[in-house]
């Protein structure tokens, strides 16, 4: 590097001769931040999405690299949050990549004092024999005073405010069926 | 707003910008408070007294926009003769069964119109019936049973059904019309009322009375937003009617700019009471039948069917939900399979369920993305009960509390539960994130918005949709060949969704089928075009429309600098793509404008139709002077100036003759925890509020010594509700590490608590531990002759996670709002320096305090109030 060279990448002096005066933009930047680039760039996808903490509804935009979210941004085409996110929906990727994420099931026998391992299928099938069983062990066509419920009050469910319509209808058929009608969700907490 | 919606918050400084005034009304002073004009510091639980007496400075100083509240709203009805009002009654209006603590609302109703229909007269003789009204043979059923099971929620899409739109007095004269009953209820609601009971100084209240009046009527309108500040009372639902009838009477409804705006507190909470997760209600607001009164698909549509307004057509909602629900199985000949239905018979809510569990009549539990053992009003029940389970599924994307409770939980600590004696099994089952499924949420404004799937989840972790179609199909070839006749609900089940490579269903498939379908089975476009003779399937006819076309609306995304500021295709909004509800309001009775300025939607008399910015909220060619064929039902009874189209009388309501469980209008009552008495009425409590009798539930006696401090709970920016969401993610555990509790310098100096320092927070239910924060952000609250002190509690904080700490709402009692079943935050509570006891120590503590306080084990909801 010759010394014009140098003294030409001197930031101070593009500040002064260049196009930049506030020395904000291209004036500040070294030879290796002028090359740095998001990594949002370098994403292989970019997916639509909306927040999942609040009832707002800001849009995001999910940046998708070799099967990994690397980065989720506000969308500024969302006529309700025009770009921006919250220290929450700023975080949102960590709900995605958090180490402390549960990925495998885990298992607590009565009694037990320990977690175990448990395969989902294995999972799946145990929980379709206990609904079967509570169901039908606490199953009622009549009240007290004789009036058909056909139902069963030995079941209940939590939770549907942070899932999708679709979740909450198949949630909501599913119970319905079965006669459960303890169903609830945050809107009552 | 700022704290907990701050992105919706922009909108609110936008509105600064072009010269409104914000006024933050709330406890504490926050984010919002300090870039608003003006902070009302208001004794937390206190809202309606302060509500109320804006609508008296409106009525006796005829503010009100008169125009619009003789033409829309039913001020002009005139009222049973024999209802009585609690200026009366003490506190009481007519009706009030003390036995029950429960109103008949039978002296609330209209008074007839000249000339009743036939059907009119016999809807109004069946009211009348003390078979139906008290359940005949069956005690407790009949309406008054029915308000007792949250059916007042199930009009969240309308109001309750009246026989007729009833006897009008126009000129507001009469002294039996709403008027002047609204005009009397409210009189001794004054400034210095205010201040009793709201500590809010009489100058305060007449710069924010000046300011929302100042910006009401033709030319401007005014806002509000809430959030469960409101709603988190024993007479939640009453709080928000006051600012109903203020709104309604200042003409803010249904038009821009103006509106009650919910800020609800999660992504799809609105969509989950739509399509909801919820005991009393079915999708799109249809109610859940009940034992005493609904035993056949007549019976069940029978309120409402045939009656004015769009709600008339309950009929075809219903065959249309059973056919989604049943598909080829319901015909017309079963009734549609009404009978699979399972009906309710009073409170199923998520409390009575938890104490169900504590008693061991329920015993299998799913919990899909919440966390009781934190999130709910005192966790000690929330544990107890899930101690007593058989089995426990807990769908999370981390371990949380509620999960975890049998190891660690505060019970375990204090040895009132030990691990190896909890008998619950239980499955953790990893869920999929929200970028890892594909799906809608629907937001705040009503606005479904769908996601696209980015990755796939990881390892076990599967979405709910992936969950439940799985679980049903299980359950579904575990019963297959059964001849039981319990189980053809769950055989005839339309459960055939397509699925991908992997096996997981189609999220879209699941939204068309809540669109619906019509005979040659394409996507219907609107609920006006389902059928009550089977033809037609609808999931939830509030979004029909969300797939027509083919096309999943709610992917919209149109970027608003391409759009006007509706924003028309952005997402998709129910009903019918309507982003103002009521709009037809926006214009004068004569379908004008009501000025240039606020015009929206209004009348084109050349081209006959209602046209606008929005989708006019209106029958599109139903001209203003259009009056109603006598006789006419459904929409078709709907006058050209009735714009409250899901109302049966088509008027917003200032009075409301049926549907609210406790009483026709608002009226202040105190907290069921309460250091000072209620100075309006001999009343101290709400009469119909719901208590909930265990010994885990003690409520603290009102006005005592040992318990002489408010306390309420909120939230913070950086956290989120219970907590699973935020303190595992190392950002937001940086941003806010540890829980704190929020006290006056005049509280600190009183008990001695140093800033930074311990302090202890007892409640008859437990006490926890919490930082210091002395802060003038909590005001010392001067209360006539008496200073009350306020101890703010953010709630986020758990056992597990990066960030740990005691939880709040251990501290909270649950006693209910009798129409919604939600527990009031608010409760009294000692606060003292240092770190609370440990282990078995802590137990006697708290006993200690009950002791002290004379809390009556044996009647453990007996406040000493009634």
């Amino acid at each position: 590097m010759g010394a014009k060279t140098f003294i030409g990448q001197w930031p101070l002096l593009r500040q002064v001769t260049g196009a930049d005066r506030l020395g904000r933009g291209k004036a500040a930047m070294s030879s290796r931040s002028e090359h740095l680039e998001p990594r949002t760039v370098e994403a292989d996808e970019v997916v639509d999405s909306v927040c999942p903490f609040c009832a707002v509804g800001c849009a995001q935009k999910v940046f998708v690299k070799d099967g990994k979210v690397t980065q989720i941004e506000g969308n500024p085409a969302s006529p309700i949050s025009r770009g921006r996110l919250c220290p929450k929906g700023s975080a949102s990727k960590q709900l995605v990549t958090s180490p402390s994420r549960v990925t495998k099931v885990r298992y607590r026998r009565p009694h037990g004092t320990e977690w175990e391992d448990l395969d989902l299928d294995t999972a799946m099938d145990m929980i379709a024999d206990r609904v079967i069983r509570t169901r039908k062990q606490f199953w009622e066509w009549e009240d007290e005073h004789g009036r058909r419920t056909r139902r069963s009050l030995g079941i209940a469910s939590l939770g549907g405010a942070t899932l999708d319509n679709e979740e909450n209808y198949l949630m909501k058929k599913l119970y319905t069926a079965m006669g459960a009608i303890q169903i609830e969700n945050q809107a009552r907490i | 707003m700022a704290e907990a919606h701050p992105v919706g918050f922009q909108w609110v400084m936008e509105a600064k910008r072009r010269g409104a005034k914000i006024i933050h009304v709330d406890p504490r002073f926050t984010r919002t408070s300090a870039v608003a004009d003006l902070h009302v510091p208001i004794r937390a639980g206190s809202d309606i007294a302060f509500l109320g007496a804006l609508v008296n400075h409106v009525l006796s100083n005829d503010l009100d926009f008169r125009e619009y509240v003789v033409a829309y709203t039913n001020a002009a009805n005139v009222i049973d003769e024999d209802f009585r009002d609690t200026e009366d009654l003490d506190g009481l209006f007519s009706g009030f069964d003390p036995e029950a603590a429960q109103y008949d609302p039978v002296t609330w109703r209209y008074q007839p119109p000249e000339n009743p229909t036939e059907d009119q007269q016999r809807r109004e003789a069946d009211l009348e019936s003390d078979e139906v009204r008290t359940g005949g043979q069956y005690p407790g059923a009949g309406h008054k049973e029915s308000h007792q099971a949250a059916r007042s929620e199930s009009h969240g899409s309308g109001g309750a059904p009246v026989s007729w739109k009833g006897r009008r007095d126009e000129t507001l004269q009469d002294p039996h019309c709403v008027f002047q009953i609204l005009k009397r209820h409210f009189a001794r609601y004054t400034p210095e009322m205010v201040q009793e009971v709201c500590g809010i100084e009489p100058e305060q209240f007449r710069e924010v009375a000046d300011a929302l009046t100042a910006n009401s009527g033709r030319e401007r309108t005014t806002a509000f937003c809430y959030a469960v500040g409101w709603t988190h009372h024993s007479v939640g639902a009453q709080m928000i009617r006051t600012a109903s009838i203020l709104q309604t009477l200042l003409g803010n409804i249904g038009r821009p700019g103006g509106g009650i705006l919910a800020l609800r507190g999660h992504a799809s909470i609105q969509g989950s009471t739509d399509i909801p997760t919820l005991f009393n209600i079915l999708p799109g607001y249809l109610p859940m039948p009940h034992a005493a009164q609904h035993q056949s698909l007549d019976e069940w549509v029978s309120a409402d069917e045939g009656k004015a307004g769009f709600w008339g057509n309950v009929r075809s909602y219903s065959v249309s939900l059973l056919k989604s629900y049943w598909g080829e199985a319901a015909t017309a000949d079963n009734d549609f399979c009404f009978d699979y239905l399972p009906r309710i018979t009073g409170d199923h809510s998520t409390y009575n369920t938890v104490k169900r569990m504590i008693d061991g009549t329920t015993k299998g539990y799913f919990l899909v993305g919440e966390n009781p053992a934190v999130g709910s009003a005192n966790g000690k029940m929330q544990r107890l009960g899930m101690a007593n389970l058989d089995w426990l599924v807990v769908r999370d994307l981390q371990m949380i509390e509620s999960a975890t409770f049998w190891q660690d939980g505060p019970e375990i600590e204090t040895g009132e539960l030990v691990t190896e004696d909890i008998g619950t099994e239980i499955f953790f089952l990893p869920a999929a994130s929200h970028v890892e499924k594909a799906g809608s949420f629907t937001q705040t404004q009503r606005m479904l918005q769908w996601r696209d799937k980015a990755v796939d989840p990881p390892g076990d972790a599967r979405s709910e949709l992936d969950f439940y179609f799985e679980l049903g199909n299980r359950i579904r070839e575990k019963l297959a060949g059964s001849t039981d006749e319990m189980d053809r609900p769950i055989l005839d089940l339309a459960w055939d969704y397509p699925v991908d490579e992997k096996g997981e269903p189609d999220g879209q498939a699941v939204l068309r089928e809540i669109n619906g379908t019509g005979p040659d089975g394409r996507a219907l476009s609107a609920y006006t075009e389902l059928k009550a003779d089977g033809s037609t399937a609808c999931g939830c006819w509030i979004y029909c429309g969300v797939y027509a076309e083919e096309t999943n609306q709610a992917r919209r995304r149109k970027p608003h600098w391409e759009q006007d500021q509706v924003a028309a295709e952005w997402g998709w909004v129910w009903p019918a793509n309507r982003r103002i509800l009521y709009n037809r309001a926006s214009a004068a009775p004569d379908g004008t404008p009501w000025s240039e300025r606020k015009r929206y939607v209004w009348w084109d008399a050349e081209k006959g139709r209602w046209t606008g910015a929005d989708v006019p909220d209106f029958i599109v060619d139903r001209a203003p002077d259009h009056v109603p064929e006598e006789g006419a039902t459904g929409p078709d009874a709907i006058g050209g100036q009735d714009p409250f189209v899901m109302q049966t009388d088509g008027k917003a309501w200032l009075f409301a003759p049926l549907g609210l469980a406790d009483g026709p209008m608002p009226t202040h009552y105190e907290p069921p925890e309460s250091p000072v008495r209620n100075p309006l009425y001999g009343r101290q409590n709400n009469p119909s509020r719901r208590k909930l009798s265990d010994a885990s539930n003690p409520i603290n006696p009102s006005y005592s010594d040992v318990f002489p401090y408010v306390f309420t709970t909120y939230r913070l920016t950086e956290h989120h509700t219970a907590g699973a969401m935020s303190r595992t993610l190392p950002y937001l555990t940086e941003l806010q590490p540890e829980p704190f509790c929020e006290v006056s310098p005049r509280l600190a100096a009183e008990r001695g608590l140093e800033h930074l320092g311990w302090a202890t927070i007892v409640t008859a239910r437990t006490a926890i531990e919490a930082r210091v924060l002395v802060t003038d952000r909590l005001r010392s609250l001067r209360l006539g002759d008496q200073v009350v002190e306020q101890v703010g509690l953010p709630y986020h904080w758990g056992r597990n996670g990066i960030t740990q700490g005691d939880s709040p709402n251990d501290l909270v009692n649950v006693t209910m709002d009798p129409n919604v079943y939600i527990q009031d935050k608010v409760g009294t509570c000692d606060i003292r320096p240092g770190r609370r006891p440990r282990g078995p120590d802590l137990t006697a503590y708290v006993e200690d305090y009950r002791r002290r306080a004379d809390v009556d084990m044996d009647d453990p909801t007996n406040g000493r109030t009634d």
